[in-house]
């Protein structure tokens, strides 16, 4: 490999970490609340409210149906009114963190679901108000899988990044496909293949340890 | 404008306002609570006073956790009321609930402590949700452990203690914030008999040195006898019986009650009980019920005294409930002679005991 393309390929790999980190902060952030909410809303919930719960179901499923790489092209509007253009790595976060935040949320909502009903009644009966349950029970409670999905959510994320190359954000897929495969550099392909495996691997490795140490169900 | 103001107490209204007198600290009046198309609660009212432990005995579903949640308001009654420390509180909104539901401490069947929490930051949260400063929190947490004996483990997780001994971090949470009642819902029905005994004398002491007032629910009797004063059998959402627990063992007056006490009061050994023949026969079975004073006395002797013949203990014991003698005793006595029965029967009655007559055996038993 030539140290043009080795300087490409690390330029690629800080472009895929940039990427896969601000829109993953960004589904974070919104996502938890969204699937706090569409617990929170449901039958039985702690501030049941089923329009609500309805409509923010049809939201996040309209975004989760439309796939990734038409979702790129059909927000560039969105993108140039927040970011100022539409094309590159900046540009593709806005997609990116879209797309996740729904997925997150969903992955968030199942964790929070299986908090076990009777320690919600238990911070009820403590005198606790919606903000404590929330605080003190579903958000503690859920956290192992609240990061095991941000993990999940992070490794689609690097994955779905490499389709951001179709709005010139760059990115190691962007490099795969550009040079390891339209001009047959396959000393190209076969470094990408090992980072993003080296990537992956680190972001679940993180993950799972993160997971180990705060879950204390026993 | 109301010119009713100085009306007579014989009102019907069910609900009279401001009339409870202060050592009650519950008192339900008339509480209703359907789902569906079954009765949870069909007219249930008592009180708890001050200082005692009132026990509700029932099958599942007979409506116990339906009640015990009408006191703290996670339930809401259909109609009725509730007054807590002399205050209604079934109408009160959710938000004026919340400071009512810090005077009530409760003990669940299946602990429901936070997993994610320490023993201590369990036993502290009840305050933490108080707005109490953190030094308050964890010093209350650390006299609260060692009340229930768990001192060493408060930097553990619930998820590395045993049944008992996470029950036993129940029980301090729920003392956290000096509560001025506890409820205690099936809190030992999922721990193993040696357990249940110390966790039930855990809470006998917590009464006796704290005066705290306590509600339990439980589906057993041996809960009840061990640490009850007063004891409500209810079933199908009404109350069918309540009384001094030791008076309810010796004279239960409903069937639901006896079959409730049927795994701790003397029986009629099967055997037995299957050749019993209602004609005449060898032998007569009698079943003395005694209790209180007239358990006291020597009344075995007496009887073999005052009415010369044989008769033979065949089954059957003296139990102390709370503190008073609770006997059941099953004698034989030779049905050869009609007026020795009748001797027999009318001696023991005339000492307060109640004898039935439960057949004719045709051998010796």
């Amino acid at each position: 490999m030539s140290p043009v393309l080795f300087e490409l390929l690390i330029r690629s790999i800080w472009e895929t970490i940039l990427m896969t980190g601000a829109s993953g902060l960004i589904s974070l952030v919104f996502g938890l609340p969204l699937g706090l909410a569409l617990v929170a809303t449901d039958r039985g919930g702690i501030a049941e409210n089923l329009w609500v719960n309805r409509i923010l179901g049809a939201i996040v499923n309209g975004f989760r149906s439309v796939p990734f790489i038409i979702l790129l092209v059909a927000l560039i509007p969105v993108t140039r009114l927040i970011v100022g253009t539409s094309i590159g790595t900046g540009a593709a976060i806005v997609p990116l963190a879209i797309a996740a935040t729904p997925y997150y949320a969903r992955i968030a909502e199942v964790s929070l679901r299986e908090v076990d009903h009777g320690l919600i009644e238990a911070a009820r009966a403590m005198g606790g108000n919606r903000w404590t349950i929330i605080r003190e029970v579903l958000v503690p409670e859920a956290l192992p899988g609240i990061v095991a999905g941000f993990t999940v959510t992070l490794v689609t994320l690097v994955g779905a990044s490499a389709m951001a190359g179709a709005i010139g954000a760059g990115g190691l897929g962007d490099l795969a496909i550009r040079y390891g495969y339209q001009r047959f550099e396959t000393s190209v392909m076969v470094a990408v293949v090992i980072v993003l495996i080296v990537l992956v691997c680190g972001i679940q490795w993180i993950g799972d340890r993160l997971v180990a140490r705060l879950d204390h169900r026993g | 404008m109301n010119q009713h103001v100085t009306a007579p107490a014989e009102t019907t209204d069910p609900v009279p306002v401001g009339a409870v007198p202060a050592e009650d600290v519950v008192r339900l009046v008339d509480l209703k609570r359907r789902f569906g198309a079954t009765a949870a609660l069909d007219g249930v009212s008592l009180t708890v006073r001050k200082g005692e432990i009132l026990g509700i005995i029932g099958r599942s579903g007979a409506g116990k956790s339906t009640l015990i949640r009408c006191l703290n308001g996670l339930e809401r009654p259909d109609s009725g009321a509730v007054f807590i420390e002399g205050r209604e509180i079934s109408r009160l909104s959710e938000r004026d609930l919340q400071p009512l539901r810090r005077r009530i401490g409760m003990v669940f069947q299946h602990f429901n402590l936070l997993s994610a929490k320490t023993v201590e930051e369990n036993v502290a949260l009840p305050l933490k949700i108080e707005g109490r400063p953190r030094a308050e929190r964890l010093a209350r947490a650390a006299e609260l452990l060692q009340l229930v004996g768990l001192s060493e483990k408060a930097e553990a997780y619930p998820a590395s203690l045993s049944g008992g001994q996470k029950q036993r971090v129940g029980i301090a949470r729920a003392l956290a914030a000096r509560p001025a009642l506890l409820l205690s819902d099936e809190a030992t029905s999922a721990l193993d008999p040696e357990t249940t005994r110390s966790i039930l004398a855990l809470l006998k002491d917590i009464n006796s040195r704290l005066g705290l007032t306590i509600l339990l629910i439980t589906h057993e009797m041996e809960v009840i006898r061990s640490i009850a004063d007063r004891v409500t059998v209810i079933d199908a959402g009404r109350i069918v019986e309540e009384g001094a627990v030791w008076q309810v063992f010796a004279n239960p007056k409903s069937e639901i009650t006896r079959s409730l006490l049927g795994g701790i009061r003397p029986q009629l050994p099967p055997e037995i009980a299957s050749r019993l023949a209602a004609g005449e026969g060898v032998e007569t079975i009698l079943r003395i019920d005694v209790a209180g004073e007239a358990a006291r006395g020597a009344l075995l002797s007496d009887l073999a005294a005052a009415v010369p013949g044989p008769f033979r203990l065949v089954h059957g014991g003296v139990d102390h409930v709370q503190q008073q003698p609770v006997g059941t005793l099953f004698v034989a006595v030779p049905g050869a002679d009609a007026g020795h029965l009748a001797r027999v029967t009318a001696f023991l009655k005339d000492r307060d005991a109640r004898v039935e007559v439960l057949g004719h055996v045709a051998g010796s038993v």
